[in-house]
């Protein structure tokens, strides 16, 4: 009993009151006779498909740099390995493979500079980046008019020219995770191959930061001056943490999309970035410390809220309060993030 | 030369948008005396708005991110004051009032969330205008009709319960403000009562700071720790800081929708706070200091542009579609290129 | 002559650490009494407490009275202190850059007149009246005799200057009586320090009483009517200026208490032909403790000591050689030259620093014991990693191994090796530090102030692993502290660096006067001796 107190302590406040709301709500769905195993297999969908995007906070806020908010930039980088994969036609596991391997080659590219640019403003990284993620999201809303791709499915039916908002995947790499050695039990179906991904994402991450660099990394992020003393190059490891975090939120989207069937340009970018960071830190991260745990806990509460709350809430009021609610708890819980006092140093 | 430089660096950002609207103007051609007409409507429009985030910044706070707060304040009171079919000038004082009240308290929260995460003001104050739309969202999708009496059916969704996309001002408060004192010059319609309410604002804050309060502010806003040492009350000088800036705020979005003449219920307070801040940016304001200048030039460029880039695009690219997109991309990458600028400094400062 | 102040039996703790031991002070109208003592004697933290300053409340406060006029008073902000009529300049400018003179000088002293508003509003919407503050800016440049515009923005003013003006923001409070001065001149020339003295003199004839803290002695030997000395927190003598001479007060400033060891004999003797390392006009830019030309040759196998008072850049030598502040010079390792300015290489060639900021430099505060012990060697050596697939990780088995083995031997008290470092007191913390050293298989260890803030048990613990690993595993070690004792209990030699240079090199049997002398810089002949 004494054990359980003093985790209690430490839970942070918010995360105990979105838990017990999630319970409270799924209690009433039971009175309310919404059926769970239905509600069950949409968590479990909704995990692994947002998963990965919520893993890419980890190198940045490990590294010192705070939760990656300017996860549009890898996002872009998916998004782009993706459209050149269905423009060359490529469908199944060869599609999606083919989608995330030019995503990694792009990303990283494109993370480089990225890391760069938040290496000059040290110390307002979370600012920044959020700009640089709306930026880009607008200046590829001009770009997505303008990139020559042809493939009819891609491009708008009247003047083809330019993509269209939505891309539907079912001929392309839509649904090869979660269709991969699914099945169904008591009524929950389990998208295994999707589940699979997830997992293996966050062992490799898991693994990362068990070697020299993922240490490096670490070590900057928790005392720059113990790892100088080390050895180790600050700028480079940052930029290391930011490359990789670039890199695994373009796999992120890759995997997203293949769940939800449709690849969407334009404005969806931005609506990932928040619902990640709040995810993880409802899971216990903190702006300077996380771990895999976080990040599995924190999507594992965060989606099934969200799954939940829309058939049990809708029997009260409008479907649409989901939306409202997904703002004020994400938001709230950042917020809280950023008004906590810094840990004391020394 | 040196000093060529040094000019040409830190008004980096006006001269190059200046160059960059001198160019959309003549590639758009769009005739000369509209595009006039609609500069001095939207100056007499957004100016108060603009103003509004000098405050915070000399404070130290950065860019308001929170003035959206203030907007929603008079949306809220104006939402009030439709229902109540209170018209003309009565009805904007009212709502005037109302939108004040609430910004005061709003303000007040605001400022007590800022002052627990000193150091991250910025995106403190994002985030908290974000959380605040939730809120807002909530009240009004959900709880108007319902637990809070609306009359008005017209406005409402068709459940009875939730506000509309858009509500009407007119037959209430639109163009109160602008209709009581019109003045024409050839085919230009100015509108001298918003314009001369900006005029005093100017004239408050300039005389605000030669105040005891505006030279507190001016300390806190340079180093919070000397302040503190010589016995100023930081904490407190921040919270008025917010606080003024939310009203004024208030007011100003008061005075932008009785120009427009109906509210978007669920973007016109987002979309004024990005463009705000990014008009006093391109005017040459920084993260920490800014001025009156700053605000009526910021507006001047960024709306010129703003009228002129949909016609530019089409033109360029045969897309209008283009144009609109690159508006929006200017106002962030404007908000972005700051924001780097402040980082870089920032990061200077303390090597 | 009247009793203006009194501190009386003044304790403070930061965190566990007893800073203030039962200190007195007492002060009359019109005395300048001058404060001395090493960095961390308590000075700062004392002047800290007289004027309220944030961060005693902020600590838990502090222990003990103080009286102004005779009556008790509880100052817990500078706002009260200052109406109280204490003053107080201190060692970092509190000047708002962006203001000009006149309004640093008045800040939130401002002269003020009313107008509309504020008769409506309030007192904080009056206007300032900057002609009636200009004048008194003015007067109190005056009393300084500077030539100063009143009007120029700060930000651009020598440093001098800057200086200047904090004292006349000070001079320019009608009820000042007591005046607190903490290290005044150290920005100053010669010419400007001696225009200051005659400032604090005329102060102190128009009554106000002055608090002139400063590490350089011969200043305060001139200006001071008293003169009191901490050590440790503890006021260690006090008296008229009269009867101290320059080197007493450095002697009494670094301690006189002398331990008897045996010391266990070597295998090997030491010898001049046999170097380690050869420094050769180091130096190195570290705030607070430049070192500007240093040369020493280490003797492999030796205990060095390196000694000095706070500020003249002994904790600069080790911190340089250390690549952890930008060095410059020449030095040889065993014969081949050494690359400054890279910590990496240091390691790689088996020179180790043990930083004297050890919670902020020597350790990783939220992370496990064992891993504040393994990770510098995991980075630099590869050490407790294995393969798995294709990647090498770091083993958690063979690292749990060897913290078990160093908690062992150095008797690190903790929970377990999983331990937060965080909540281990300073002794079990430094050995972890130390562990983490000897898991880096050093040939030469540099270690700075390596028994601050630990209890003395502790202490005793930390030198005796010092010397085991000097005589049995053949550390070179160069050991820099502000506690001479401890330097003469377990060093061959010391070195006492004044001034940034190196002032003398002394056998621990030196007497305590050559030492004073030497780290007053004002030892004839010093030569190297020993």
């Amino acid at each position: 009993m004494d054990k359980f107190l003093e985790w209690l302590k430490r839970v942070d406040f918010p995360t105990l009151v979105i838990s017990l709301f999630l319970v409270a709500l799924f209690f009433v769905a039971i009175f309310v006779k919404v059926p769970i195993p239905s509600l069950l297999s949409d968590s479990i969908r909704r995990i692994g498909m947002n998963g990965v995007l919520v893993l890419a906070m980890v190198p940045t806020i490990r590294a010192g740099v705070g939760p990656n908010f300017g996860l549009p930039v890898g996002i872009i980088g998916g998004l782009l390995g993706a459209l050149i994969s269905m423009q060359l036609g490529l469908s199944g596991f060869l599609g999606f493979w083919v989608a995330v391997f030019l995503s990694v080659t792009i990303c990283v590219g494109i993370g480089l500079g990225y890391g760069w640019l938040l290496e000059k403003v040290r110390g307002q990284e979370m600012m920044v980046g959020t700009y640089m993620g709306y930026s880009i999201v607008a200046f590829m809303s001009i770009m997505w008019l303008m990139l020559p791709f042809t493939n009819p499915d891609m491009v708008w039916a009247i003047g083809g020219k330019g993509l269209r908002y939505t891309l539907a995947l079912d001929k392309y790499f839509g649904h090869v995770l979660n269709n991969f050695l699914k099945f169904k039990v008591g009524g929950v179906e389990v998208p295994t191959g999707l589940i699979l991904f997830f997992a293996g994402a966050c062992l490799l991450v898991y693994l990362f930061f068990r070697t020299k660099v993922g240490l490096a990394i670490d070590l900057v992020g928790q005392n720059e001056k113990y790892a100088i003393s080390s050895g180790v190059n600050p700028k480079r490891a940052r930029l290391v943490a930011v490359v990789l975090s670039t890199v695994i939120a373009g796999v992120g989207i890759i995997v997203y999309a293949q769940s939800y069937g449709f690849l969407q340009l334009y404005q969806a970018p931005l609506f990932m970035t928040f619902p990640a960071v709040a995810s993880i830190l409802i899971g216990g991260a903190s702006i300077r410390r996380a771990n895999i745990r976080n990040v599995v806990i924190g999507t594992v509460i965060f989606q099934t809220l969200l799954t939940i709350s829309l058939p049990v809430l809708s029997q009260v009021t409008r479907g649409d309060v989901t939306e409202v609610m997904r703002l004020i708890v994400s938001n709230g819980m950042i917020l809280y993030a950023l008004t906590r006092a810094p840990r004391e140093a020394g | 030369m040196e000093k060529l430089k040094k000019v040409l660096i830190s008004y980096a950002v006006p001269i190059f948008f200046s160059i960059l609207c001198v160019s959309a103007v003549l590639v758009a051609k769009i005739p000369p005396l509209f595009l006039a007409s609609e500069i001095v409507r939207r100056l007499s429009r957004n100016t108060f708005l603009v103003l509004s985030l000098i405050i915070p910044i000399v404070a130290g706070l950065g860019l308001n991110f929170g003035i959206v707060l203030g907007a929603m304040a008079a949306q809220a009171a104006l939402f009030f004051v439709v229902d109540w079919k209170i018209k003309g000038i009565p009805g904007v004082l009212v709502a005037c009032l109302m939108a004040s009240a609430i910004s005061v308290v709003l303000g007040w929260l605001a400022g007590l969330v800022l002052n627990k995460a000193k150091g991250r003001e910025m995106i403190t104050s994002m985030i908290l205008g974000f959380f605040a739309n939730g809120i807002y969202q909530l009240i009004f999708l959900f709880f108007v009709g319902s637990i809070i009496p609306y009359r008005t059916r017209q406005f409402l969704l068709p459940e009875g319960v939730g506000l509309r996309n858009t509500v009407d001002l007119y037959g209430t408060v639109a163009s109160v403000l602008n209709n009581a004192w019109v003045v024409q010059i050839g085919t230009i319609r100015v509108f001298i009562l918003p314009l001369l309410i900006v005029g005093l604002l100017c004239l408050f804050i300039t005389f605000l700071f030669k105040t005891k309060l505006g030279q507190d502010i001016r300390a806190v806003g340079q180093d919070m720790h000397i302040a503190e040492v010589a016995g100023i009350d930081v904490n407190k000088v921040r919270i008025i800081a917010i606080v003024i800036s939310t009203v004024l705020a208030a007011i100003g979005q008061v005075i932008y929708l009785q120009d427009i003449g109906t509210i978007n219920t669920y973007n016109s307070h987002e979309q004024i706070g990005l463009f705000s801040i990014a008009a006093l940016l391109v005017g040459g304001a920084t993260t920490r200091k800014a001025t009156i200048w700053n605000a009526i030039i910021g507006v001047l460029l960024f709306h010129t542009l703003f009228v002129v880039a949909p016609s530019a695009g089409n033109r360029l690219f045969g897309q209008p579609q283009v144009g609109e997109f690159f508006r929006e991309f200017l106002a962030y990458a404007v908000i972005a290129f700051a924001l780097a600028m402040h980082g870089w400094r920032t990061k200077r400062i303390l090597m | 002559m009247r009793v203006v102040l009194e501190m009386r039996n003044i304790s403070k703790s930061f965190y566990g650490n007893q800073v203030l031991k039962n200190v007195n002070l007492t002060l009359h109208e019109g005395e300048v009494h001058g404060l001395v003592g090493e960095n961390g004697a308590g000075k700062t933290t004392l002047m800290n407490i007289l004027f309220g300053m944030p961060v005693i409340h902020s600590t838990g406060g502090f222990e003990g009275e103080i009286l102004i006029d005779g009556e008790r008073v509880n100052i817990d902000s500078p706002r009260k202190a200052m109406e109280y009529g204490v003053g107080m300049v201190h060692q970092e400018f509190m000047l708002i850059p962006g203001f000009t003179v006149t309004e640093n000088i008045k800040l939130n002293r401002e002269i003020t007149r009313e107008n509309i508003l504020s008769k409506v509003f309030g007192e904080a919407l009056r206007t300032l009246d900057f002609p009636a503050m200009r004048e008194d800016a003015k007067k109190a440049i005056g009393t300084i005799g500077m030539s100063i515009d009143e009007l120029a923005v700060v930000a651009g003013l020598p440093v001098a200057h800057k200086q200047f003006i904090e004292i006349a923001r000070e001079i320019d409070k009608k009820n000042l009586k007591i005046l607190v001065l903490d290290e005044p001149t150290a920005v100053l020339s010669e010419s400007e320090a001696e225009q200051l003295l005659n400032v604090i003199r005329y102060l102190a004839s128009k009554g106000v009483s002055i608090l002139f803290i400063s590490h350089r002695l011969s200043e305060v030997l001139k200006v001071s009517d008293r003169i009191t000395i901490l050590r440790d927190g503890a006021v260690v003598d006090s008296g008229p200026a009269s009867k101290f001479t320059l080197s007493e007060i450095a002697e009494k400033m670094v301690g006189r208490k002398l331990e008897n060891l045996d010391l266990p004999p070597r295998t090997k003797e030491l010898s001049d032909e046999d170097i380690i390392m050869s420094i050769r006009n180091l130096r190195v830019y570290m705030p607070g403790e430049t070192v500007k030309d240093f040369s020493i040759d280490i003797r492999r196998g030796e205990i060095l000591g390196i000694g000095g008072l706070a500020g003249h850049g002994k904790l600069g030598v080790a911190n340089g050689i250390a690549g952890m502040y930008p060095a410059e010079g020449e030095v040889y390792l065993e014969g081949k030259p050494y690359k400054l300015n890279d910590a990496s290489y240091a390691l790689r060639n088996g020179v180790v620093y043990l930083s004297e900021d050890r919670r902020g430099v020597g350790l990783l505060l939220d992370e496990s014991v064992e891993m504040n012990i393994a990770a510098t060697a995991i980075l630099a050596f590869g050490e407790f990693t294995r393969r798995f697939l294709f990647f090498t990780l770091y083993d958690r088995k063979k690292i749990r191994e060897h913290a078990m083995e160093m908690i062992r031997k150095l008797d690190i008290r903790c929970k377990s090796p999983s331990q937060i470092v965080r909540r281990l007191s300073g002794g079990n913390q430094q050995k972890v530090c130390l562990a983490r050293a000897f898991t880096l298989k050093p040939k030469i260890l540099f270690v700075s102030e390596p028994t601050r803030g630990i209890d003395v048990g502790a202490k005793r613990l930390v030198l005796d692993y010092l010397i085991e690993l000097n005589r049995k595993h053949g550390v070179t070690i160069v050991m820099t502290s502000s506690e001479l004792a401890e330097l003469r209990s377990i060093c061959d030699r010391i070195a006492i660096v004044a001034e940034g240079r190196l002032s003398a090199v002394l056998p621990p049997t030196a007497s305590d006067a050559e030492f004073g002398l030497a780290m007053a810089g004002e030892l004839q002949g010093g030569t190297q001796r020993g």
